[in-house]
C-alpha cells in the first residue's frame, strides 16, 4: 500500500509543476497545442522513469558517504556526495541523447513536432529536480528501496504530463477569447497556472493514512484519548477566546465529533 | 580583434548588455527563462537575494568560460560541455553556501542544484557566449543575472511583506502574536501569499505591469 501512497502523493499533492514549479520553462513554451504537449509529456515521463532509478543506483553505490565500501573496505571512509550534481546531470544528459535517437528512429513525426525541445529535456528542471528530490528523500529515509524510487519517478513524470496537457487544452480554448493586451501570451498563462495550482492544492486534503488502516482500528485508537464531555466545554468558551486558540480548538472538535456519532 | 581593441571596456554597446536585460530583454518576463527557481525561492527576500547572487555569479563566470572555449567545442556535444561547466560552477557555489550560510543553503534545498538546469544558463551560453568574446559575455551574464534578481526581489518583497509582515527578516508591521503595530488594529497576515499559487499569479501581475508601461513588449 505504501506504493499507492507514494504514487498519489507525488502525482497530485506534490505535483512537480504546481507545488514545486519544476520544468516551468518547457511547460510555458510547449503548451500551445495539445498534441505537442502529449508528446513532450510522454517523453518527460519516459526519461524520468529511466533516470531516477539509475541515479538512485549511482547514489547508493558511488556517491553516498561510505558507498564505495563494496569495492574495497578501505574506501568506507570516502564521501563523494559533492559530486552528486555533476554525475546526476551526466546520466540525465546521456539518457536524453538516447531517447532522442530512439524517437528519431521510430517516430519521425513526433520528433519533428518536438523539434528543439527534445534535447532541451536534458535541461528540464523536472528531470534533474526529480533526481535531487529522490536523493533528499532517500537521505531522510522516506524512500528506502528502488521500488519506492521507481514509483515516485513514474508518478512525478505523469503529474508533469497531466499538468502540461491540461494547460495546453486551456490555451487552445483561449485562442478565441479576448485578453487584455498587456496580459496576452505570457501574463495570462502565468495567472492560469496559478489558478490551476490553487485547484491542485485541494488534493492536499487526501488522507493518505486511510489506505493503511482499517476503519475499525481508527476508532479504537482514538476513543480512549478524549473524554466525551470535551466538545461541550469547547462550545461554551468559543465566543470569548481569540482566533489563534479557536484554530487549535477547531481541530479538537473535528476529531471528537465523529466519535460522538460512533458512540 | 582590432575592432574590440579600439572599443572601450565600457563603450555604449557594452553598457547596453547590462541595462537591456533589466527591462526590454528581461530573462524572466520577456525571454521566459529560469522561472522554476524564481518562483520557489521568493518567500523571503534574504533567500531570493542569495539565489540571485548565486545565479549571477554562475552565469557571468560560465559565460566567460564558454566564450573562451567557444572555438574548441564541437557543436554536436556542446550541450553536454555546457552542462559540465554549469555543474562544476554550481558545485562550487553549493559548497561555499554550505560553508558560510548553512541555514539559507538548507532553505534553498534542491534549488541550488537546480541552477544547473536553470534555463538562463543554457539560454545565455547558447545564444550569447558561443558567439562572442569573453568580456561582452561576462557583461551579458552580469546583466541577465541582475534582470533575474530584479524580478526575484520585487516578487519576494511583496510575498514577504504581505505573507509574513516582514522585510528582510525585520518585523516592520509589528509582532503578530503580541498584537503590536498594525496588528493591534486587527490586521492579519495573508497566509495564502506564501503558498505556491500566489507566486505564479504575482509574476503574472509583474509581467502585466511591465507590459502596460513598456508597450512594445506586448505579444502579437
Amino acid at each position: 500500500m505504501e506504493y499507492v501512497n507514494i504514487f498519489i502523493k507525488s502525482l497530485f499533492i506534490d505535483n512537480m509543476v504546481f507545488a514545486y514549479f519544476l520544468g516551468m520553462c518547457s511547460f510555458l513554451a510547449v503548451s500551445k497545442k495539445v498534441s505537442t504537449a502529449v508528446g513532450l509529456g510522454i517523453a518527460v515521463t519516459f526519461v524520468q522513469i529511466i533516470t531516477v532509478p539509475l541515479n538512485y543506483l549511482i547514489y547508493k553505490y558511488v556517491l553516498e558517504p561510505g558507498a564505495l565500501a563494496w569495492l574495497d573496505p578501505s574506501f568506507a571512509s570516502l564521501d563523494l556526495s559533492f559530486l552528486t550534481f555533476i554525475l546526476f546531470i551526466a546520466s540525465v544528459a546521456t539518457m536524453v541523447q538516447l531517447v532522442e535517437m530512439i524517437v528519431e528512429k521510430y517516430s519521425p513525426s513526433l520528433y519533428n513536432s518536438l523539434g528543439i525541445f527534445l534535447p532541451l529535456i536534458a535541461v528540464n528542471c523536472a528531470i534533474l529536480g526529480g533526481s535531487l528530490f529522490m536523493q533528499q528523500r532517500v537521505d531522510a529515509g522516506i524512500y528506502s528501496n528502488i521500488g519506492h524510487v521507481t514509483t515516485f519517478a513514474l508518478a512525478s513524470g505523469l503529474g508533469w504530463a497531466i499538468a502540461i496537457i491540461l494547460m495546453a487544452a486551456i490555451r487552445e480554448r483561449m485562442e478565441y477569447s479576448h485578453v487584455l493586451a498587456p496580459l496576452r501570451g505570457l501574463g495570462i498563462t502565468f495567472i492560469i497556472t496559478g489558478l490551476m495550482a490553487i485547484g491542485f492544492m485541494s488534493f492536499g486534503g487526501i488522507d493518505l493514512n486511510a489506505f493503511n488502516q482499517q476503519p475499525e482500528e481508527k476508532v479504537s485508537e482514538l476513543v480512549p484519548t478524549k473524554p466525551i464531555e470535551a466538545p461541550v466545554q469547547v462550545l461554551d468558551t468559543l465566543p470569548i477566546i481569540d482566533s489563534l486558540t479557536v484554530d487549535s480548538l477547531k481541530v479538537d472538535s473535528l476529531t471528537v465529533n465523529p466519535l460522538e456519532k460512533s458512540k | 580583434m582590432s575592432d574590440t581593441n579600439k572599443e572601450g571596456l565600457f563603450s555604449k554597446s557594452n553598457i547596453k548588455l547590462i541595462t537591456n536585460p533589466l527591462n526590454d530583454d528581461n530573462p524572466i518576463s520577456v525571454q521566459v527563462l529560469g522561472i522554476c527557481s524564481a518562483l520557489a525561492v521568493t518567500v523571503q527576500m534574504k533567500n531570493a537575494f542569495v539565489m540571485a547572487l548565486s545565479v549571477t555569479a554562475v552565469v557571468a563566470i560560465g559565460n566567460v568560460i564558454i566564450s573562451l572555449l567557444r572555438n574548441y567545442i564541437p557543436s554536436r556535444i556542446r550541450i553536454i560541455v555546457q552542462l559540465v561547466v554549469a555543474a562544476a560552477l554550481v558545485i562550487l557555489v553549493d559548497q561555499i553556501l554550505k560553508a558560510y550560510s548553512y541555514d539559507i543553503s538548507k532553505q534553498l534545498s534542491v534549488f541550488v542544484g537546480l541552477i544547473i538546469t536553470n534555463c538562463i544558463l543554457m539560454g545565455r551560453f547558447e545564444a550569447f557566449a558561443l558567439g562572442n568574446k569573453p568580456w561582452p559575455s561576462f557583461l551579458d551574464g552580469l546583466g541577465n543575472g541582475f534582470g533575474y534578481g530584479l524580478i526575484l526581489m520585487v516578487v519576494a518583497f511583496v510575498r514577504e511583506l504581505l505573507g509574513s509582515g516582514k522585510i528582510w527578516g525585520f518585523e516592520i508591521l509589528g509582532d503578530p502574536l503580541k498584537k503590536t503595530g498594525v496588528y493591534a488594529s486587527g490586521y492579519v497576515n495573508n497566509g495564502f501569499i506564501i503558498l505556491a499559487p500566489m507566486a505564479l499569479i504575482l509574476v503574472g501581475i509583474v509581467i502585466w505591469v511591465q507590459r502596460s508601461i513598456n508597450r512594445k513588449l506586448i505579444e502579437k
